[in-house]
């Protein structure tokens, strides 16, 4: 589904990726680890298309299309979606007519024509009860005044109204408590199926007990330097970052 | 030769029409000594240091049209709210067009200036609230000189007008340049309610200069609420003086949408005469090119226990400059005051300017006296959050764009204008969402 190699990409000319390769396949949940500063979340952003950051050399296709020089709204057509770690609070723009707005932008894109509204409705009552949410919290201002947990589970929410080939969840564990984290959890575990893929980016194992892996990376200064199976992400766990940072230095 | 001095020589063509024995011409012909006396602002004025009317004023305007053009409905109908009934009194380059119109006699007096100025009916309507509060200033006064035609709304006590009113100043451009003077009265006794729609609209390319007045009285426990909306086309200036006086419980507001003109001016000045009042001043500037929008505001909160509410949202492109003033005076005996003022305004190019100017003279101790003001851009983070989402670049703009205006949209109470308000703002931003939020 994913393929990226020698990926390189830097912001305002510092370097942060360092000849990346990663290579996920449809049905997979791969992990991706590693301390603060690796290049974790630029890697998801890059993955995204976030514009201020600049990839200089390398490939990356989705499905067999290059999607380097794409727009990040056609990323998102072509089904990638980014949970972010700080979902952006945009008063006036209620969650619901945000979704709305985000899957018929969607849709068009691919010639259709808006989901009817009953269909749509239906939608929003069956993910927003995937996700326990409250109904009363759909017609709020999008994160505005969330807490965190809040945040992170109305990111999972659009992940399941979007449906994605390809989820990218950032440091989606940070700032939930743990009953949060179950729902959290179970939404994306329910969600994934043998046509797409997640990558979990994370600085703990935590999230991993929920949602397991079967690749484990660890990023280390732009590069992935390690892959394992989950057991790797426990012994991260166990014995921090500095034995792989002594590994690839040494 | 000058529009000062064309505007003087002409008065004695204008005294044909009018009667000059009447009180009424007492008091034009005191405006225009006072007019004659202080002349066209010029940016030297502290109140006009960033708007300038110079260019607009080298035109050589026609005062007094000289033929009277009937335009087709068909061709104006998108101007007004047309999806709801309404009173409608309108104007075709200054005259009124009984045609368009909808006035009643009925329980209120919904109907011409002109003949309330006239008719002994309205003599102490007109003796009590004529000319009472708008200012001695120089283009007030100058209205005030020519006063003779402009909406008439008189709401007696206890009436609830069942449908919004419509005020429409059309400008055909039938002369090369129109100057037009309108003239508004709107006396909302005790416990009545009305609902007000202004909007001036120039048909054609040619220049037109708008330089209205309108006083509006707010009795004990009367509410009104005023939308006035400016999109007119981009050869056509507007100086839109408008002063409410307020009285016991009265709740008034204001809001201004401005997004089309060459230079808009709005003068808005509020007065508080009794406690427990409410005054509401809210707005949406969004401009491009080389327009020009100026809000200058005044609140006068004489008595205690009184609120004002303002908040105006500015989006600037291109070249376009905004202006915004808002002064609020709370007298020493104005106690337990709350005043709000919220000015944001967002800068979408480097070469867009907004002058903003809060400015609050508060002699009493004990009030609540909040203000805010900010010039920023969009936000980076949200256009990617957004553009993540699915959402193009272009459309997560205006959403953004219009999630900012939105504060102001939400008080405005007649569904259709809102509506017609939230289409022309898809419309400026090129896009083509339902902005149902």
């Amino acid at each position: 589904m994913l393929k990226i190699e020698n990926l390189h990409a830097q912001i305002e000319d510092k370097s942060i990726l360092k000849g990346l390769n990663l290579e996920v396949k449809a049905g997979e949940i791969h992990a991706i680890m590693g301390p603060n500063g690796a290049g974790k979340s630029t890697l998801a952003s890059v993955i995204a298309g976030k514009e201020e950051y600049e990839m200089t050399a390398g490939s990356m296709e989705l499905n067999g299309e290059d999607i380097s020089e794409l727009a990040p709204e056609e990323r998102a057509h072509a089904g990638v979606f980014l949970s972010f770690q700080y979902p952006v609070e945009i008063p006036g723009v209620t969650v619901t007519n945000f979704v709305k707005t985000s899957i018929n932008e969607s849709r068009k894109a691919q010639g259709l024509e808006d989901m009817p509204a009953k269909e749509m409705l239906q939608k929003i009552r069956e993910k927003s009860e995937l996700l326990e949410i409250d109904r009363k919290f759909l017609s709020r201002s999008l994160n505005e005044g969330f807490s965190g947990g809040e945040k992170k589970r109305n990111e999972i929410f659009q992940m399941a109204m979007l449906e994605p080939k390809l989820a990218i969840l950032d440091e989606t564990d940070s700032g939930l408590d743990i009953d949060a984290l179950r729902i959290v959890s179970n939404g994306v575990n329910k969600l994934k199926s043998k046509d797409n893929a997640v990558i979990v980016i994370t600085h703990y194992q935590r999230l991993l007990n929920y949602i397991t892996p079967d690749f484990v990376h660890v990023l280390h200064d732009g590069k992935i330097v390690k892959t394992g199976d989950a057991s790797l992400a426990l012994e991260l766990e166990a014995k921090g970052y500095d034995w792989i940072k002594e590994e690839v230095n040494g | 030769m000058e529009l000062k001095d064309k505007l003087i020589s002409s008065y004695v063509a204008f005294e044909n029409g009018v009667d000059i024995n009447s009180d009424i011409h007492e008091i034009r012909s005191k405006a225009l000594q006072n007019f004659e006396d202080l002349g066209f602002p010029t940016k030297k004025l502290e109140a006009w240091k960033y708007t300038s009317l110079n260019a607009v004023l080298k035109e050589d305007y026609s005062i007094f049209p000289k033929a009277e053009t009937a335009i087709e409905l068909a061709d104006v109908k998108k101007y007004f709210i047309h999806d709801i009934d309404t009173y409608k009194i309108v104007f075709i380059d200054g005259k009124y067009s009984s045609f368009l119109s909808e006035t009643t006699h009925d329980n209120m007096d919904i109907c011409l200036l002109s003949s309330a100025l006239t008719k002994p009916k309205y003599k102490a309507v007109i003796e009590n609230y004529f000319n009472k509060i708008a200012k001695q200033d120089n283009l007030t006064s100058l209205n005030t000189a020519f006063a003779n035609e402009g909406a008439y709304i008189y709401i007696p006590k206890n009436v609830e007008v069942e449908k919004p009113i419509q005020i429409i100043n059309f400008t055909t451009g039938a002369e090369n340049a129109t100057m037009l003077q309108p003239r508004n009265l709107i006396v909302a006794e005790r416990n009545s309610h009305v609902q007000i729609i202004e909007r001036h609209q120039s048909l054609t390319d040619n220049a037109a200069l708008t330089n209205s007045v309108t006083e509006i009285f707010v009795d004990t426990h009367a509410n009104v609420d005023y939308y006035k909306i400016q999109n007119d086309n981009i050869n056509a200036s507007l100086v839109d003086n408008t002063f409410v006086e307020q009285q016991k419980e009265g709740i008034c507001s204001v809001h201004t949408f401005s997004f089309g003109g060459n230079i808009t001016r709005n003068n808005l000045n509020f007065y508080q005469k009794g406690e427990h009042i409410d005054s509401i001043l809210k707005g949406i500037t969004i401009i491009e090119g080389k327009q020009h929008v100026d809000h200058h505001t005044l609140v006068h909160h004489i008595e205690p226990n009184c609120e004002s509410h303002q908040d105006y949202k500015g989006i600037y492109s291109d070249r376009s400059t905004g202006v915004f003033n808002g002064k609020v005076i709370v007298e020493k005996e104005a106690q337990k005051t709350n005043a709000y003022q919220q000015n944001n305004n967002v800068l979408i190019s480097d070469k867009a300017t907004i002058n903003a100017k809060p400015q609050l003279e508060i002699f009493a101790d004990d009030v609540k006296c909040s203000h805010g003001c900010t010039i920023g851009q969009l936000d980076d983070q949200a256009l990617f959050y957004m553009q993540q989402r699915g959402i193009p670049k272009k459309e997560a703009n205006a959403l953004l764009m219009y999630a900012f205006a939105n504060t102001v949209l939400e008080s405005v109470k007649i569904p259709e204008v809102k509506k017609r308000i939230t289409n022309i703002i898809a419309d400026k931003l090129g896009v083509d969402i339902g902005f149902d939020l």
